[in-house]
């Protein structure tokens, strides 16, 4: 295989409605943004492009791919879309990867959008939990936040987490976002702000859960020739890893952990692996991730994380997953304070601050989740990263973490259905 | 040649169209569709459901057991066969929606369950009726109930707290 890398990104602000801008031109936005920070990039040399939206009901619009690889300039060349649910983003990220490490390709644009301000929010989520079985789950209330709800209700039970520790997440992360020029749904946030915004489906309240966007991502990715040619700080990517699920959340096993490599089987003797407190698919996507890029613990190895953070609560199972913490300890892990950012004052009491910082862009919850775009805007931000390049980017340097040489991308679909992890590290 | 003929027009109604914004123009457009839905090889489960019967299937091959339909045995790929789940089963993990899909806004708010059963490996998703958030807890016994009105969907068995003593049994 090839070595692949990131060379360039581009995001536009996320926002609520973007009706000034249709998908296209949205995406065309975020292109030229990538387009100016590699300046020598000729489009010409672009070998091809792969898109991704999530929604067929939201875009209302078969093939809007082609329409973007047409707006982009790129005909005739190759692209196709890629979907798959709220990991649309990263698994967009990793197909571009492959074009380009198959030696297929040499230069690849990786562009999504989503446009969910066409309908109303009640509607969307209507649209969003299309995603579940349509036969078995989806006429029950056609609810996401409902699925996650009982998923963290059963992680509460198991694990002894609490609605307190869930809301530090989304102090954490909207507080992070003042800093982040892009972001949807920056926040100064207090704990009690979180548990007393409306109940949504128990125990997630409203700033428990990312909201609908309307945005585009792009990201230039290239062999190494190409990378280093083009690009003055590549980032190369250094392990991907793909897991699954089964669709719904009740057919989940109860088995045994899925051991990552400083993970030890007498941790889980009474655990029952995943059940629906648990993601199975993310721990596989880490495990793989984690083999490729060679990495034995990813608490010591990486330098931050951008994780889909739909919900608080997925925030911790997550930390779970990609073995930051072991099962259970999640909720500790961030009440500890090891996923907040070492410059910021949250207002708390948070003695392990900056161990590693989690979603310090924002993440989904204060990014926004325009969801074909957010997996790539994760790669994006996790570039200008590993690039030194936050404050140039941002035009504020808070969020930078100090000679960052490797993060990881998390993007997740479903109850858990499909997830996509991304380990990228500074090239020089 | 003949002449263009000025009065061909397309005959014009008066319905007009919805106008939410002028800069940018923003229109409604209206999408609506019915389904010819086949439950295909999971059709006895619904079918069940009218006739008061939860099924489950379970392969006899290695002896794995699914609350839900599933054609073929995830872990073997044998056929599986149907059974019918125990009479009652217990909340595995529960919540309650104040919000939800557009089309289920209206039955608001609502307890949602996943159902453990004795001796079954995999959970069923149903609602939990009868009862407030505060008096659910993760354990506690439940039974299925059925609509008397079939409506060939999911939500046409739902549960309610097993019965305590006293009250009648199905």
């Amino acid at each position: 295989m090839k070595k692949v890398y990131l060379i360039s990104g581009g995001v536009t602000k996320f926002a609520k409605a973007n009706t000034a801008m249709d998908f296209r031109a949205m995406v065309r936005d975020a292109y030229d943004f990538a387009l100016a920070a590699v300046p020598s990039l000729d489009p010409a040399m672009i070998d091809g492009s792969v898109i991704s939206y999530f929604s067929d009901h939201f875009s209302r619009q078969l093939m809007a791919g082609a329409m973007v690889h047409d707006f982009l300039g790129l005909c005739p060349k190759p692209s196709r879309r890629v979907e798959g649910g709220g990991a649309t983003g990263g698994l967009c990220i990793q197909s571009a990867y492959e074009d380009i490490a198959s030696g297929r390709m040499k230069l690849v644009v990786a562009a999504g959008f989503e446009t969910m301000s066409r309908v109303n929010t009640w509607k969307g989520n209507e649209f969003i939990a299309l995603a579940s079985d349509t036969n078995f789950d989806f006429p029950l209330g056609g609810f996401y936040t409902g699925y996650y709800a009982m998923m963290v209700a059963r992680h509460m039970h198991e694990f002894g987490t609490t609605p307190e520790q869930m809301a530090m997440v989304a102090v954490k992360n909207h507080g992070n976002a003042l800093h982040n020029p892009f972001a949807q749904h920056p926040a100064k946030l207090t704990v009690e702000d979180v548990r007393n915004s409306e109940m949504v489906a128990w125990p997630l309240t409203r700033l428990d859960c990312c909201t609908m966007s309307d945005g585009a991502a792009v990201a230039i990715l290239a062999d190494e020739e190409t990378a280093q040619k083009l690009c003055d700080r590549p980032v190369l990517v250094k392990g991907v890893g793909t897991g699954t699920d089964c669709m719904r959340m009740a057919d989940r096993p109860h088995g045994e952990v899925i051991l990552l490599p400083h993970g030890k089987k007498e941790d889980y003797e009474n655990l029952k692996y995943p059940g629906v407190h648990s993601f199975r698919a993310g721990r596989m996507a880490a495990k793989l991730a984690y083999e490729q890029a060679g990495i034995a613990d990813p608490l010591e190895e990486l330098d931050f994380v951008e994780l889909h953070d739909a919900y608080t609560s997925s925030e911790i199972q997550t930390y779970e997953d990609l073995g930051l913490c072991r099962y259970g300890e999640g909720g500790d892990f961030v009440e500890r304070g090891a996923p907040f950012m070492e410059g910021i004052d949250y207002g708390l009491n948070i003695p392990e601050k900056g161990k590693l910082p989690v979603n310090p862009s924002g993440g989904l919850l204060a990014s926004g989740h325009p969801v074909g775009a957010t997996g790539i805007m994760q790669a994006v931000f996790a570039l200008w990263q590993l690039q030194g390049r936050i404050g140039k980017f941002f035009g504020d340097d808070t969020l930078q973490i100090k000679n960052a040489k490797r993060g990881l991308i998390h993007s997740h679909a479903g109850t858990g259905t499909y997830v996509a992890v991304t380990v990228l590290e500074a090239a020089r | 040649m003949k002449k263009p003929n000025k009065k061909i027009r397309l005959p014009e109604t008066e319905e007009g169209g919805t106008l939410f914004n002028l800069d940018p123009l923003i229109v409604k457009q209206h999408y609506e569709i019915d389904y010819l839905h086949s439950y295909a090889q999971d059709s006895p489960f619904f079918a069940g459901l009218a006739k008061g019967v939860l099924l489950g299937s379970e392969c006899r091959n290695c002896n794995y057991r699914y609350a839900t339909p599933r054609k073929t045995c995830m872990y073997c790929g044998h056929e599986t066969e149907w059974f019918e789940l125990p009479a009652t089963g217990r909340v595995h993990t529960w919540t309650t929606c104040y919000y939800a899909g557009e089309v289920f806004l209206k039955e608001t708010p609502f307890n949602l369950v996943l159902v453990e059963f004795d001796g079954v490996d995999t959970l069923f998703l149903s609602r939990l009726v009868g009862v407030e958030t505060g008096e659910i807890s993760i354990g506690m016994e439940i039974r299925p109930r059925f609509l008397r009105n079939s409506r060939f969907k999911a939500t046409d068995v739902y549960f309610v707290p097993a019965a305590p003593d006293g009250e009648e049994k199905k």
